[in-house]
């Protein structure tokens, strides 16, 4: 039987550190290891003994990419933990904030991230060399969704203006107002970005995923929905942990998840938001999908590219309806008096679910904390993906494999600085001669 | 016979235990981004480009901490390999939030976060650069300021050394006309002692500074801790104020192992 081994030591445009492994013998791929060796720094501990106001500003720290989220998932679970519902204009204000950092996020991963896998090219400046101004148009839009985060957050990595309760000041009138003429660019410059993406190559790879999302009643969602699976799912944040488990792997400062009841893999993100929330989009954006080539449901992870910005485009109409609608909330936060007891909530970080569990005493102190991002959720679907990626092909060389394995990691856009917590890939074709 | 271009510097980013929002900050130069990508060759920056090119480097942004024995062996190797070494922000500059641990018992930490501590391969302490290897600039912030970065790398292009103050951000809070939050309302501020750079935000939007650039120069610890038992803090609670993104800052650092050490603020 023939063995071959493919190594690749430090995976590019991705964030964060990590490796791969991959061992094959003949046509049946032995074992598939995606190695996380990003130093851990133990923010669960260190949230022991804080006080529960300081959560969102510690916690935007696990990211740099994904700061709102965090703030995000925090400051709703202390809340829940007081008994603490917000007014929906401060409401409203959050999901404005969220909106900004989808932009952003989505906009980094597109174009700087993802994009030039599918043009042969190693990174977003060779592509400008190629294409400015498509670039100059990604840029610009990543400039408006920063635009958004700085308004309301105060800046645009780590916002200072969140807090449990709402927010230390309301963004004045004029502030959110400036806003609008470029959120509507944002737009059209979208469902243009939109149109150029359908047009790149995608390989030919579906699996059959098991997709776990927020839902809302009225909302795509964002900050709020019950948990729902394409299985049948459908419970509160509050029942989380009895249905999804994590595994300490070896070699890892990550933590694998996975569903308690039959140990399933399942996957968090943009394919699963879109799949399991298509009609919650708005009608333009659901025919721009379409025009764009893809159904109300995707399997194909690379595809995911697409749905990023089905969803950067849903956030740029989102953002502008919120701002067009903007009247300064008043006030800007309400009071939360720290009760004993416990609170988790999960909200749609750009990468997927983002779940926090937090207990509080009534001394304000945090007890004990519990924080499980997309990127740990999505690492057993990221070894079935590699591993079906791999069988199907093959008779590719070793170099091309390699490349096809970094772009179908690359498809998640890992956070691997969430999940603790980045990437060397080895591939061990065994049999093959030098490793 | 052609001429060449001079060759342009070549500038390397390297990432160790933090949360990538500093080498963010430079993607997140939408407008100068391809401008700089035209006045430096981009020659390793794994989370923009999978091209890499081998060293030496011109300047070498540093993010992160150090907190394995890997990561202080890695750092040597970076030193040797970069004619100039920046650190950007707080976390390679003081060691950053995971530097909590140094106040604490790792193991213990170790136990509480992952089942399986035995597959952990860490350092009790988590600590910055300039502990390791010699550094020629550091740059604060949690977040580092984007611009302030620019013009960090741009005067090391021109070879001269960053001409960035380190004044306090009361200086930043006034020349933005904000009204002092700490005086008209009594919120507890670290802006006295925290290191200007971020252009005072917290302040404009009705909050204290935490101090997320670290202390400045000539911090007056002292007097700033009984100003915040003024506010009517605890000992405990300025001891937890100090202790956030810089907590390992000597001046931070110090003034929280006094008054935790049981002296009191006032």
């Amino acid at each position: 039987m023939t063995k071959r081994t493919i190594k690749v030591d430090y995976l590019a445009r991705v964030e964060g550190e990590g490796a791969l492994h991959v061992r094959i013998a003949g046509d049946r791929v032995e074992h598939v290891e995606l190695n996380i060796f990003e130093p851990p720094r133990y923010f669960e501990a260190l949230l022991r003994g804080r006080d529960f106001r300081e959560a969102p500003d510690i916690t935007a720290r696990i990211c740099g990419i994904c700061p709102v989220a965090y703030q995000m998932s925090a400051v709703h679970a202390m809340e829940a933990a007081c008994g603490v519902t917000l007014p929906t204009p401060l409401q409203d204000l959050r999901r404005l904030l969220y909106c900004g950092e989808w932009i952003q996020s989505h906009v980094l991963h597109a174009f700087m991230l993802h994009a030039p896998d599918f043009l042969g090219l190693a990174s977003v400046v060779e592509i400008a060399k190629r294409e400015p101004a498509l670039v100059q148009q990604a840029l610009r839009m990543k400039k408006a969704g920063n635009a958004i985060i700085a308004a309301v957050g105060g800046r645009e990595v780590h916002p200072i203006n969140v807090k449990v309760g709402g927010f230390y000041r309301a963004p004045r009138r004029d502030e959110i107002a400036g806003l609008r003429d470029e959120l509507a660019w944002g737009r059209d410059a979208a469902a243009a970005a939109l149109q150029w993406a359908a047009g790149l190559d995608y390989p030919d790879f579906e699996r059959d995923y098991q997709f776990v999302a927020l839902r809302h009643a009225a909302e795509y969602p964002m900050n709020a929905g019950r948990i729902v699976s394409s299985r049948g799912l459908d419970i509160g944040a509050a029942a989380y942990e009895q249905h999804f488990a994590e595994t300490h792997e070896p070699q890892s400062t990550a933590l694998h998840s996975h569903l308690i009841a039959d140990g399933s893999a399942y996957l968090v993100g943009p394919l699963a938001r879109y799949a399991l929330n298509f009609d919650r989009l708005p009608a333009e954006v659901q025919a721009a999908a379409k025009a764009a080539g893809l159904g109300a449901v995707c399997r194909n992870p690379y595809q995911s590219l697409l749905v990023r910005l089905v969803e950067v485009l849903f956030a740029f109409g989102e953002a502008l309806r919120l701002a067009e609608a903007y009247a300064p909330p008043e006030p800007a936060s309400v009071e939360v008096a720290p009760q004993d007891g416990s609170g988790c909530w999960a909200t749609e970080a750009p990468r997927g679910l983002l779940y926090h569990r937090y207990a509080i005493g009534g001394d304000s102190l945090i007890r004990q904390a519990k924080i499980v991002p997309p990127t740990s959720q999505n690492q057993p679907s990221i070894e079935a993906d590699l591993r079906g990626v791999i069988e199907a092909n093959l008779d590719m060389t070793d170099d091309t494999l390699r490349h096809r394995c970094e772009q179908t990691i690359r498809n998640y856009d890992p956070c691997i600085s969430c999940a603790t917590h980045f990437l060397t890939l080895t591939l061990d074709r065994q049999g093959e001669g030098a490793a | 016979m052609t001429t060449t271009a001079a060759a342009k510097p070549k500038l390397a980013v390297w990432k160790f235990a933090s949360c990538d929002g500093c080498q963010l900050s430079i993607l997140d130069l939408e407008d100068e981004l391809l401008a700089l990508a035209g006045a430096v060759e981009i020659a390793y920056f794994l989370e923009a480009s999978s091209r890499t090119v081998e060293g030496p480097y011109d300047l070498s942004l540093v993010e992160g901490s150090i907190t394995t024995p890997h990561d202080a062996e890695r750092i040597r190797q970076v030193r040797a390999q970069s004619k100039a070494l920046m650190t950007i922000g707080a976390c390679a500059t003081a060691g950053g939030v995971q530097a909590l641990r140094n106040f604490a018992d790792v193991e213990e930490f170790t136990r509480a976060v992952y089942a399986r501590p035995d597959y952990i391969e860490t350092l009790a302490t988590s600590t910055p650069i300039a502990e390791h290897v010699a550094v020629d600039f550091e740059l604060r912030g949690c977040p580092v300021d984007k611009h302030q970065l620019l013009e960090a790398v741009g005067a090391f292009l021109f070879g001269k050394q960053p001409v960035l103050t380190g004044d306090s951000v009361c200086t930043e809070c006034k020349r933005r006309g904000s009204v002092c939050v700490a005086v008209a309302s009594g919120t507890p501020c670290l802006g006295p002692v925290t290191h200007a750079g971020c252009g005072a935000i917290c302040p404009a939007y009705g909050r204290g500074c935490y101090g997320c650039f670290g202390p400045s120069a000539g911090a007056a610890m002292p007097a700033l801790s009984r100003m915040l038992a003024g506010h009517g803090m605890q000992p405990a609670e300025i001891t937890r104020f100090l202790r956030t993104f810089n907590a390992n800052a000597p001046a931070f650092r110090e003034e929280s192992e006094r008054l935790a050490g049981g002296e009191g603020a006032a």
